[in-house]
């Protein structure tokens, strides 16, 4: 049983899926409890295999039977095994919260919209999981294709959006695959340590086409995470999406998609061949700080509470790219720590922006606030929480993230990245004291006369509430046991720049 | 001289590339939501060829081997591995086309076909809800609602 969890964990899910797709067009009030326990148990042996390798190491699982570098090979380590506890736990929370908002958003399209949800989660799971460049080829399309299907189900303008994402997504796959297509060529395997190995046995860090190789799948991989100047597709498709589909996809997206990239560095070129042989981390951590700048720069500028999240996206895309590129060890720390943080603060904040939008059915930044620490207290306290992260207030997981990145920016002596990390900062403050000021200082003139109605108390559902609680809870515990994270990212980091060095 | 030398060794690399920026031109420039659909497709298939194209070798054939083909003709030899080495210059790897490229472009022409799909059935979607599938009219209609 417990060899077999590197790939229990995404097909308990994968087969819950295909249950649901059919037993749930008859019974569509079981899909939601199905996908919570398909999730949980997923979210079990996501952390049995973490104890596995906190055991035994690496943990290396054949498919098939077929020996690694001829076969699929899923390889879970101290970094992915995290990442895969993460996405476990965040897809568990959403699921839980869309109890009541899925058959609200689309009626009628439950048992879809469950069977959509539990494959996405298998993508990411799969995308973290795998050690074989073409098959995290198929499952980024995997994931690609529900997210589609699922931003589709939400508001008429998310039919555009959609088809905007369609085609970039499209386009980043393409690319992603033909990289990898270069790669084979040059080294003849799809295997991510092997492909390493080869290289640097057969003396390839000088050759051209891996060099194109590199570029496309960099290229590739930043138009799925919606790296600053390839962002285009990002905002209106998370903004008008159902408000579940966007709790999942706003937090763990980008960030899976960032951890294929430094799973692409790390793995597969090598930082020897990354940092060392073509060094351009310089240019890559300017465009990061361009994406953090404009990021936060456009946030600002939107009145629409899901569009202004939507760009805190991005901008926070841009932190976790400029930390992995700083080329040291404490910014490589400092990403990881990021990709977790952020992913709970994200979800912190899409679930009570939801949560709040679903109540008072407005969007708009200006009127959505006011008046409501009176009226659902407790889902505007879990707000803050997520809100405070965002501009990194100490206890919550977001002032650490941002501490160890801004340590590891002077470090390397980039002051640039240093200086947007701090104005990013200033700007979520900004962003957040409006709300906050609004919240709890705002009037509403034209609805003065009914103040004694309005000022009622209209808490949000314990379905929503608790998962929304628990999302807030994690932020801090995330922040509380930083240490704790921190050390052990490190200890798994050093061992990747340890260990490829035979040549 | 040497331009040439590339161009014709390296023919299939060429065409590719050229397919390839018909459907990114496609895609960019096109006002109609289903010609970018085809410009899409066109972009993925060109990236299929690519991929077939890189297993082609000269003077080999499939890679099955008939039953009178396998070593001693019988499965023990299989099973032993150790042998191998007396009847490795009957199978010679260089005969025969490398089959995974295919392989691999049989899972990708899958995805290709299901991202058209669908694309279509969001295209569908979109005609529904503004009764057109140029772009411009689109937004037209999208401001002409939200301005």
């Amino acid at each position: 049983m417990g060899e077999q969890f590197p790939v229990l964990v995404l097909l308990i899910p994968f087969f819950t899926a295909l249950v649901i797709c059919v037993v749930g067009l008859w019974k569509p009030h079981w899909c939601q409890p199905a996908a919570v326990v398909s999730l949980g148990a997923s979210l079990a042996v996501a952390l049995g295999a973490l104890c596995q390798v906190v055991k035994k190491g690496v943990v290396s699982y054949a498919l098939g039977g077929w020996p690694p570098p001829i076969g699929i090979e899923y390889r879970i380590d101290a970094l992915n095994g995290l990442v895969l506890v993460v996405i476990a736990t965040v897809a568990l929370i959403t699921a839980i919260y869309s109890r009541q908002r899925v058959v609200a958003e689309t009626p009628g399209r439950v048992s879809q919209f469950y069977t959509l949800y539990l494959l996405l989660v298998t993508g990411l799971l799969g995308m973290t999981v795998t050690g074989d460049a073409f098959n995290l080829y198929v499952l980024l399309e995997v994931v690609s294709l529900s997210t589609y299907a699922l931003i589709a189900m939400g508001s008429r303008r998310a039919v555009l959006a959609c088809f905007n994402y369609i085609i970039m997504g499209t386009i980043g796959a393409s690319l992603y695959l033909l990289g990898v297509g270069y790669l084979y060529i040059k080294t003849g395997s799809l295997n991510m340590v092997d492909i390493q190995q080869l290289l640097v046995s057969e003396g390839l860090y000088s050759s051209r086409s891996i060099l194109i190789a590199f570029i496309l799948i960099m290229l590739g991989v930043w138009i799925k995470m919606a790296f600053f100047p390839l962002h285009g597709w990002l905002p209106n498709a998370y903004a008008f999406a159902p408000s579940t589909t966007s709790c999942l996809i706003a937090p763990l997206m980008t960030k899976v998609t960032v951890y294929v990239m430094i799973r692409m560095m790390l793995t597969v070129f090598g930082p020897a061949y990354v940092f060392d042989y073509l060094q351009w981390s310089e240019i890559v951590v300017w465009l990061a700080v361009l994406a953090i700048v404009a990021g936060s720069i456009m946030a600002l500028a939107q009145a629409d509470l899901p569009k202004m999240l939507s760009y805190l996206v991005i901008a926070e895309v841009g932190y976790m790219v400029g930390g992995v590129w700083l080329a040291n060890e404490a910014g490589l720390v400092g990403a990881f720590y990021h990709i977790i943080s952020d992913a709970f603060m994200t979800l912190c904040l899409f679930l009570a922006a939801g949560a709040i939008i679903a109540r008072t059915g407005e969007h708009r930044i200006s009127s959505i606030f006011q008046g409501l620490p009176r009226r659902m207290p407790l889902t505007f306290f879990a707000f803050l929480v997520g809100a405070f992260s965002m501009i990194g207030v100490p206890p919550t997981c977001g002032f650490f993230s941002k501490w160890y990145l801004i340590r590891a920016g002077i470090e390397a002596g980039h002051w640039a990245y240093v200086t947007a990390l701090l104005f990013s900062s200033l700007v979520n403050a900004i962003l957040f004291f409006r709300i906050i000021e609004t919240a709890f200082f705002g009037s509403r003139p034209d609805r003065e006369h009914n103040e004694h109605t309005e000022s009622q108390r209209e808490e949000s559902p314990l379905s929503i509430l608790i998962p929304l609680l628990g999302a807030a809870l994690a932020v801090i515990l995330v922040g509380l046991y930083n240490w704790n994270l921190v050390s052990w990212i490190t200890d798994a980091v050093r061992l990747y720049y340890m260990a490829p060095m035979p040549g | 001289m040497e331009f040439t030398d590339i161009l014709i060794a390296r023919f299939n690399y060429w065409i590719y590339i050229i397919l390839m920026m018909i459907g990114l031109y496609a895609m960019i420039a096109k006002n109609n939501l289903v010609k970018k659909l085809i410009g899409m497709s066109i972009f993925q298939t060109a990236i299929i060829l690519f991929f077939v194209s890189t297993g082609v070798k000269q003077d080999s054939t499939i890679p099955i081997l008939r039953h009178d083909e396998i070593p001693g003709h019988q499965a023990e030899s299989i099973e032993h591995p150790t042998d191998g080495a007396a009847h490795s210059t009957s199978i010679r790897a260089i005969d025969y086309a490398n089959p995974l490229p295919h392989v691999l472009m049989l899972t990708a022409i899958v995805v290709g076909v299901s991202t058209l799909g669908v694309s279509l059935g969001v295209v569908q979607k979109i005609y529904g809800y503004y009764g057109t599938v140029e772009e411009s009219e689109i937004l037209e209609k999208i401001k002409s609602t939200h301005g």
